[in-house]
């Protein structure tokens, strides 16, 4: 099944499955490296615990009690005759000045526990998912709350099943404030009446930019089979599928409507659109919230979703184009197993294509920073300071840029500016280290039977013990996994 | 790859940091046999063609548009051009450049793709391929490698950490972007050097990235001795000024967008330089509250206003013969949505600009804005091909041959003839 060298099989599940090998690890994993694996996957995963980090409700609630706050205010100076640029801006960046502390406790907590896992496979895993259900900070309403949902929604259910991870994904405030969500209404609900008659211009409608992610890269893909009616009719399925709290109007609240507890989902059944709803050849009666509940649960059964999503498993952890037989056996796996993702899981590491070829991928630039950080030990700064290398080398955390997160295939990230980053920032850490640490004693423990002769040459020679570090950490082999 | 360099330092400094910006943007270049520059300035997100260049005259478009609706005279009004058309009041440069014939407007246009999803859709824009994930290479570094070469080199430079899919191919190219990571001594790189020696991928790699570093730290140099001269010759204090003007920079990020724009001059002003440049840029994708002549497009849009000003700006003499296409992946839907934005559309607009260009016009079909004229009942149709455009400009700008456009440049686009007289005569 696995290479008979337990040592190779051992860097293979350290550095492809894992986080990169802290020095000592090998010699446990090598004992049975498939089982090394499976032993992370089983059971509820640890609570993500750092200072500073506290529920997203009590985060957003502060944004919606500012945003208030501030309209107030310029309502005020408006009134006034005030309301210029200069206060216009000063009001503009008092959210992010909100937001920044709480963004940087979470990434660093988050940094801080890839670096010291003992679960490196399922830090992996969540990272995967927090990917695959990407949202970006570089809208600036999320910049709070990315580290959040990653921590509420995702990491308790990435040994669950996908149903319970979509479904938590897709209610949760971040992900429906980062696509537009919140505010959708449905043309014919019992708001739209309301809006149409404020005179002031404003149509009620839906916003279709959630439904379409969820369909073209959370569940089906884009060759999944759906159309543009479907993205249509799913986004009224999920209109109301909103956040507490926020100020739903004078009128409104005169007449009774329940705005739900800030900064938690809430179903705003006045924003939703009445009535059955046809998708993907199936029917869903009026059902208020489990309307769309239901055709999410739907959803992660789906043959396409199985494949789409296993596609980009095995190609996160294997190959740029895995091996169809791979692909294959996880998504006959998802399907029986009903989305369990442990299954789904086992088969793509009990495969024997997921063990051959060590070097398959150039790591990211999140995985080149922290197998650096497990290989050395290097001391920790502040936190401001702990983060800047994942800027630096391109890869800020929870800023992929975009729904569809970062890209996954190596030629997305071996371009020249980045290796040569890659090495200057290696070169800077060694000299940080100096003879703190052995390369000669470490290339081994790290790298196993992988470590090739020219790079053990190569550090042998070295003419000081930091020189040494940095070719051990810009060598091909660490460069890739 | 001639081994021979000389490096000074890394760009830790001012003028470049700006580009890993919030608002991201990165730079591609690439060398080809011509004096003719291009620059490809791809707009990721689906910029809104209807509120860029808005069809205030089209009697559709004001209720269409609800509360974003650009107004035809008084204040924030649109900036007139010929027919139905206007430009969105933020890019007063691009106006200035129409009125000097050196914008062409296009509008209601599309690549061949026809669904509404962003990522396939920048992929096919990018592959130049109909379908999406047909090829791994772009059009533009396939054109690259159908010129006919006249000089030896063709290898190219890449600002930006990583190589977007439209300069990927076998036209080599490598990037180069700012970082603010001290130099290593060149004992240390030699050495890196020789272990690479065995790899491929990663050798070359790391001889195209130190090679348009050392480019890179010549342009640094030159931009900070011009700001450092023009800031003396005003106040008689050098660095204050520089430093000032940094910070400028980083609190502002139209004026990023703008210091990307001079670095890719830096580059292309040269007679050794690269002569293709990508310029992309993520943020269009206007779903909530988008504005009309105000607002969060407003804002993206001034900022590509003021990049395309200190292109040509940073170009000086160079801007004549220089073709600059802005293109988006696909238009937005004709109707504002329930969050005073717009969703997923169809039809676009885009931009051809510089001195190379034969412009001052408005190149439409305008198919119209009533309701039996919009695609699916809800988008802006599209009446014009893209790859025409881009066939155009490869042809009479770049001297692409005629006979690579309809396959290996853009695989199976016969149907797409070249757009005649885009280029000054």
């Amino acid at each position: 099944m696995i290479p008979a060298r337990k040592d190779t099989a051992a860097a293979i599940a350290a550095n492809r499955f894992g986080l990169g090998a802290r020095p000592g690890e090998l010699e446990a994993v090598a004992r049975d490296p498939q089982d090394w694996l499976v032993r992370q996957i089983k059971g509820a995963p640890p609570v993500l615990a750092g200072e500073g980090l506290r529920p997203s409700a009590e985060t957003l609630a502060k944004a919606i009690e500012l945003r208030k706050q501030v309209a107030r205010e310029r309502r005020e100076k408006k009134n006034a005759g005030a309301d210029d640029d200069t206060a216009q801006v000063a009001s503009a960046l008092r959210l992010p000045a909100v937001y920044r502390p709480v963004y940087i406790d979470e990434a660093y907590a988050r940094f801080a526990h890839a670096i010291g896992t003992a679960q490196p496979f399922l830090e992996r895993l969540t990272q995967f998912w927090s990917n695959h259900f990407a949202v970006s900070i570089d809208k600036i309403a999320v910049l709070g709350l990315a580290g959040a949902m990653e921590r509420e929604a995702i990491r308790p259910r990435v040994t669950g099943h996908f149903t319970d991870l979509l479904l938590a994904v897709e209610k949760h405030p971040t992900m429906l404030l980062y696509l537009d969500n919140q505010a959708s209404i449905g043309p014919n609900s019992k708001a739209a009446g309301f809006v149409g008659r404020r005179g002031n211009g404003r149509k009620a409608g839906i916003n279709e930019n959630l439904a379409r992610e969820i369909l073209e890269l959370h569940t089906l893909g884009v060759s999944g089979g759906y159309t543009q009616g479907d993205v249509t009719t799913f986004a009224r399925a999920i209109s109301g599928w909103s956040i507490g709290g926020e100020d739903s109007g004078r009128k409104l609240r005169r007449l009774g409507v329940d705005n739900g507890s800030p900064g938690e989902f809430h179903f705003r059944e006045i924003f939703h659109e009445p009535g059955a709803k046809r998708l993907l050849g199936k029917s869903y009666g009026e059902d208020g919230l489990r309307q769309g509940e239901a055709i999410l649960r739907d959803l992660a059964m789906r043959r396409e979703t199985a494949r789409h999503v296993s596609t980009k498993l095995a190609r996160h952890f294997i190959a740029d184009d895995p091996p169809a037989a791979v692909v294959d056996r996880m998504t006959h796996a998802w399907l029986e197993s009903k989305a369990h993702l442990p299954s789904v899981y086992r088969a793509l590491i009990e495969s024997p294509e997921s063990w051959e070829q060590p070097f398959g991928k150039f790591k990211t630039p999140a995985d080149y920073i922290y197998s650096a950080h497990r290989a050395l030990g290097i001391p920790l700064r502040d936190k401001r300071r702990s983060l800047q290398a994942f800027e630096a080398l391109g890869q800020r955390n929870f800023m992929p840029g975009s729904p569809a997160g970062w890209p996954d295939s190596s030629a997305d990230w071996d371009g020249s500016s980045g290796l040569l980053k890659r090495v200057a920032w290696a070169d800077a850490v060694a000299q940080r280290m100096g003879d703190a640490r052995n390369a000669r004693e470490l290339a081994p423990q790290l790298l196993g039977d992988t470590l090739s002769e020219e790079t053990a040459k190569a550090i042998g020679r070295a003419e000081s013990g930091s020189q040494a570090l940095t070719l051990l950490l810009a060598s091909p082999e660490f460069m890739r996994r | 790859m001639n081994p021979t360099y000389t490096r000074r330092s890394f760009i830790g400094t001012s003028l470049f940091a700006g580009a890993s910006s919030l608002m991201a943007s990165r730079l591609v270049f690439a060398h080809a046999p011509t004096d003719a520059r291009f620059v490809f300035v791809l707009l990721r997100g689906a910029l809104d063609g209807l509120s860029a260049v808005p069809p205030v005259g089209d009697p559709e478009y004001p209720g269409l548009r609800g509360q974003i609706a650009l107004a035809k005279s008084g204040e924030g009004a649109v900036l007139p051009l010929e027919g139905p058309f206007g430009l969105h009041p933020a890019l007063k440069f691009l106006h200035d450049s129409y009125l000097a014939k050196e914008l062409a407007v296009l509008h209601a246009v599309a690549s061949p793709y026809r669904e509404r999803s962003h990522f396939d859709a920048q992929n096919v824009l990018e592959s130049g391929d109909a379908r999406p994930h047909g090829s791994t290479s772009g059009w533009i570094n396939r054109a690259l490698t159908a010129l006919p070469s006249g000089k030896s080199r063709e290898a190219g430079v890449a600002l930006g950490a990583n190589v977007p899919l439209a300069m990927r191919g076998p036209a080599e190219v490598a990037s180069w972007s700012p970082t603010k990571i001290t130099a290593l001594d060149d004992a240390t790189l030699a050495r890196i050097t020789d272990l690479y020696a065995r790899d491929p991928l990663l050798s070359r790699r790391l001889a195209d990235a130190l090679e348009s570093d050392a480019i890179a730290s010549e342009a640094q140099a030159a931009a900070d001795a011009e700001a450092g001269d023009a800031a003396m010759a005003m106040t008689g204090v050098k660095p204050a000024t520089v430093v000032e003007r940094d910070a400028q920079v980083k609190r502002n990020y139209n004026a990023r967008y703008a210091e990307t724009a001079r670095a890719a001059a830096g580059f292309l002003k040269r007679d050794d330089g690269p002569r293709v440049a990508m310029f992309d840029t993520t943020g269009w994708d206007t779903h909530a509250n988008e504005g009309g002549a105000q607002g969060q497009l407003a804002l993206r849009l001034r900022g590509l206003d003021a990049a395309m000003a200190a292109l040509k700006e940073s170009l000086g003499p160079v801007w004549r013969s220089t073709v600059v296409l802005v293109a988006t992946e696909f238009g937005r839907t004709a109707a504002i949505n329930g969050t005073r934005g717009t969703d997923h559309g169809t039809g676009a607009a885009a931009f051809l600009l510089g001195g190379a260009v034969a412009g001052g016009r408005v190149l439409a079909d305008w198919p119209g804005l009533a309701r039996g004229n919009l695609l699916d009942d809800r988008d802006l149709k599209p009446t014009r091909d893209l790859r025409t455009v881009m066939k155009g400009v490869l042809r009479d700008h770049l001297g692409v041959p005629s006979a690579a456009l309809d396959g290996q440049v853009f695989p199976d686009s016969t149907g797409a003839r070249p757009m005649d007289g885009l280029i000054r005569g």
